[in-house]
Order: structure tokens, then C-alpha cells, then sequence
């Protein structure tokens, strides 16, 4: 299974982004493998729809569960969609989020936060 | 650099006056409702998002029109999934989950590409209401007033077609704070601008980037300082080091915050109807339109 963590780095000592479609990177941590990558994030400096673009990224990535704060009303209809789980997170750093993960620490996104258009 | 520089010309004796600010809550709406009384100017509120200048002027028997925009729309029996019109959308307004393409209408600026790419012919537009337009009358000047959809995020099209129709004559147009797309598509319909500042640091650095906005597109400006206060000449002495010419100083007084708060015009107040007499004539001085 693939996770997607929203990143302000590409290292797993940087903290994960508070901001879903405008972080710089998204990490992914793949459970079988153990392994832990990353990319940038395609929407981070797009004018408008970053929700949607930086949805669009994960979904095309073929990952199963995103980890954030909050997630948008646009990418948040689309990961329900996709059947993308999304579960929250404080701002710590990602190697103690998948740790946080593994014990079942963490809880479902159960709704969509704020929309910002374009900020 | 922006693109397609505004070359108005005057015709038709139409003369549009800009009034921005950069920063918001300067008075743009004050000075803009004042300036079309005493200049005897058609008022045109473009500031979509929240237009207020109506509850100044209270204009009479108002018409309301229906502002609209296209929409693509998938005929999902015709499409395949490609994708290709997903990638090929410039403001994200479409996406992809399992072959099935998905919209967000709002994102959408209707340029048309979706349906150009589209190999299947699984793309047609329909018309949504984006906002309205109001038009009336105060005496006889015409009063003119777009206003967005609450939820909306996209003002551009109501702009659009606000400046479309204007009349001939002198028009006042009532911007959108800052130096957005709003304030973009007003400026290239404005033969003149005229800058509302207030006398604070925040006034000044937002003054700067609208003075900078301005000069782009090579419209001629002047500057009016409001809640103007004896001895605050930081205005002042950015427009004397710019060489931009200052139009007036409107000053900061309770009355005049008295009169504002219960929507009335400042040029009710004797001493503010001369300083509005004075301004309109400066403007006329140095901005010759006849």
C-alpha cells in the first residue's frame, strides 16, 4: 500500500506540510517495501485548482491513503471518488508519522476543510 | 510585462475614470459616489465581490440582467477516458478518477480547449449564472453595478460584461481593491486613473504597487489622499518623489466617518461638497478629455 504525506522536504527528518494541494513535496511510504520517496508537488505554485491538480498527482500515482491536516472541498470529492482514505496529522515529522501510523495513532479526515481559491 | 497593453482612445465622448487603491478600505466607493455627483459622471460600481456604492446613491428603478458562463459538458456516453482534455486544462477545472472525467465548474474560464482536444466529440458547453448586472438611475445619471454569486471565485466574466455597454459620457468606474485580475480587466477599459490612498505605511506600500499596476498599461494617473491628517505628508512626498501629480487631500474628521456610517454623501457636508468642487476641477485641469 502506498501513503502520501504532505511535505514541507524530501528528507524524513522535515515536517509534514499543514497544507494539502500547496506543500512542496509529497512523500510517499510504501508498506510493503518499507521504503520511503518523494515528489514534488505539481500544484504548489499553479494560479488556481491546486486542489484538484495535486489531487489528480496522488490519484495518478497510485497511492491508497493520504496523510495531512486538512484537505479541501475540491481534492477531498475526488479522493471519496478514488476511495483514497485520508487520515490528520500534526505538523511533526514524517518519520514520526509513519511511526505514529503504524500504532493506529492517527484519525480519519471526516470532512472537507475551508476551500482557499488560489491562496 | 502584461500583454495587450490598454491603447484607449477616447470615442464616442466616452471618458472612463478609474479609481483603484491597492489597499482596501481607502474610499474608493466615497470618493468614486462623491466624483460622480459633482463631475456629473455615470457611476460604475466594478468592485463585484462587494459592491457598496449603491447604498450611497440609492439609484431608482433599477433593472436587473443575468450574467452568464459556459460550462463544458461530457457526454459520458461518448467519452472514453482519454484524459486528454484533463491535461490539456489550464486552470484545473477538470479531473480524472477511473476513466470518468470529473468538473469543478467554478474553476472553469470557458477558453474552450476541453472541447478543441477532444477527439470523441464528447464535449458541448451550457450556460450557468455567474452573477447580475443592475442598472438605474440617480437624477440622471446612469448607476451601473455588477455583483458575483456568493461562492463564486471568478469576478472576471461580470467585469467583462459590466464595461461592455458603457454609456457615452464621463463614467466613473469604482474598482476592486488591490492589483488582482479584477482590477486588471477594469484598467483596460479606463482612459484615467486616479489612485485613493490613506495616509498609513499599509496605504503607501499598496499606493506603490497600484502606481506600478497603473503605469504598465501607460494610463495617466493622479492621486487623492483620504482621511488625509495635518503634518502625515508620507503621500505627499512619494508622489513629489514620482512626479505624480496629488488631486486632492480629503480630511479625516468624525462627522465625516457620522456621515459614512449611515450612508450618506460626504458632499452633504458643506466643507466636503468645496474640497469635492476643488478635486473634480483639478481633475479636469490635468486630465483634458474635451
Amino acid at each position: 500500500m502506498k501513503i502520501a504525506i504532505s511535505a514541507t522536504g524530501e528528507n524524513k527528518t522535515d515536517l509534514m506540510d499543514s497544507r494539502f494541494a500547496r506543500c512542496a513535496f509529497f512523500q510517499i511510504y510504501d508498506t510493503e517495501t518499507r521504503e520511503l520517496s518523494s515528489v514534488k508537488n505539481v500544484a504548489q505554485d499553479q494560479e488556481g485548482g491546486a486542489g484538484v491538480a495535486s489531487a489528480q498527482q496522488i490519484i495518478d500515482l497510485g497511492v491508497n491513503l493520504v496523510i495531512s491536516w486538512k484537505v479541501g472541498p475540491n481534492a477531498y470529492g475526488l479522493f471519496k471518488k478514488a476511495g483514497i482514505k485520508m487520515l490528520t496529522s500534526d505538523c511533526i515529522s514524517i518519520a514520526e508519522i509513519i511511526e505514529a501510523y503504524n500504532k493506529g495513532d492517527l484519525k480519519e479526515i471526516e470532512e472537507a476543510g475551508p476551500a482557499h481559491h488560489g491562496s | 510585462m502584461v500583454p495587450n497593453k490598454s491603447n484607449l482612445t477616447i470615442k464616442d465622448n466616452k471618458v472612463n475614470i478609474g479609481i483603484l487603491s491597492g489597499k482596501g478600505g481607502t474610499g474608493k466607493t466615497t470618493v468614486s459616489t462623491n466624483l460622480a455627483v459633482t463631475l456629473n459622471a455615470n457611476y460604475i460600481d466594478c468592485d463585484v465581490e462587494e459592491p457598496n456604492g449603491f447604498i450611497f446613491l440609492d439609484p431608482k428603478d433599477i433593472k436587473t440582467e443575468q450574467v452568464y458562463v459556459n460550462y463544458p459538458l461530457i457526454d459520458k456516453n461518448k467519452c472514453v477516458g482519454c484524459g486528454k482534455c484533463v491535461k490539456a486544462c489550464e486552470f484545473n477545472a477538470l479531473a480524472m478518477v477511473n476513466k470518468e472525467v470529473l468538473l469543478f465548474e467554478q474553476l472553469c474560464h470557458d477558453c474552450g480547449v476541453c472541447q478543441y482536444v477532444c477527439d470523441y466529440d464528447a464535449i458541448t458547453y451550457q450556460e450557468r449564472v455567474l452573477g447580475i448586472i443592475d442598472e438605474g438611475t440617480y437624477n440622471n445619471l446612469t448607476c451601473k453595478r455588477g455583483v458575483l454569486n456568493i461562492g463564486e471565485p471568478m469576478a472576471v466574466p461580470i467585469i467583462k460584461e459590466l464595461l461592455k455597454g458603457l454609456e457615452n459620457g464621463l463614467n466613473i468606474l469604482d474598482f476592486a481593491p488591490g492589483t488582482s485580475c479584477n482590477v486588471v480587466n477594469s484598467l483596460l477599459n479606463t482612459n484615467f486613473a486616479i489612485l485613493v490612498t490613506e495616509p498609513t505605511e499599509f496605504g503607501l506600500h499598496d499606493l506603490k504597487m497600484a502606481v506600478q499596476l497603473v503605469r504598465e498599461f501607460n494610463i495617466p494617473l493622479g492621486v487623492i489622499v483620504n482621511k488625509h491628517i495635518e503634518g502625515e505628508n508620507m503621500v505627499r512626498d512619494y508622489c513629489k518623489d514620482e512626479g505624480i501629480v496629488v488631486l486632492g487631500e480629503i480630511p479625516y474628521s468624525k462627522v465625516a466617518a457620522e456621515a459614512y456610517s449611515t450612508g450618506k454623501m460626504l458632499i452633504e457636508l458643506p466643507e466636503y461638497k468645496k474640497i469635492f468642487e476643488e478635486i473634480a476641477k483639478k481633475i479636469k485641469e490635468v486630465f483634458p478629455w474635451n
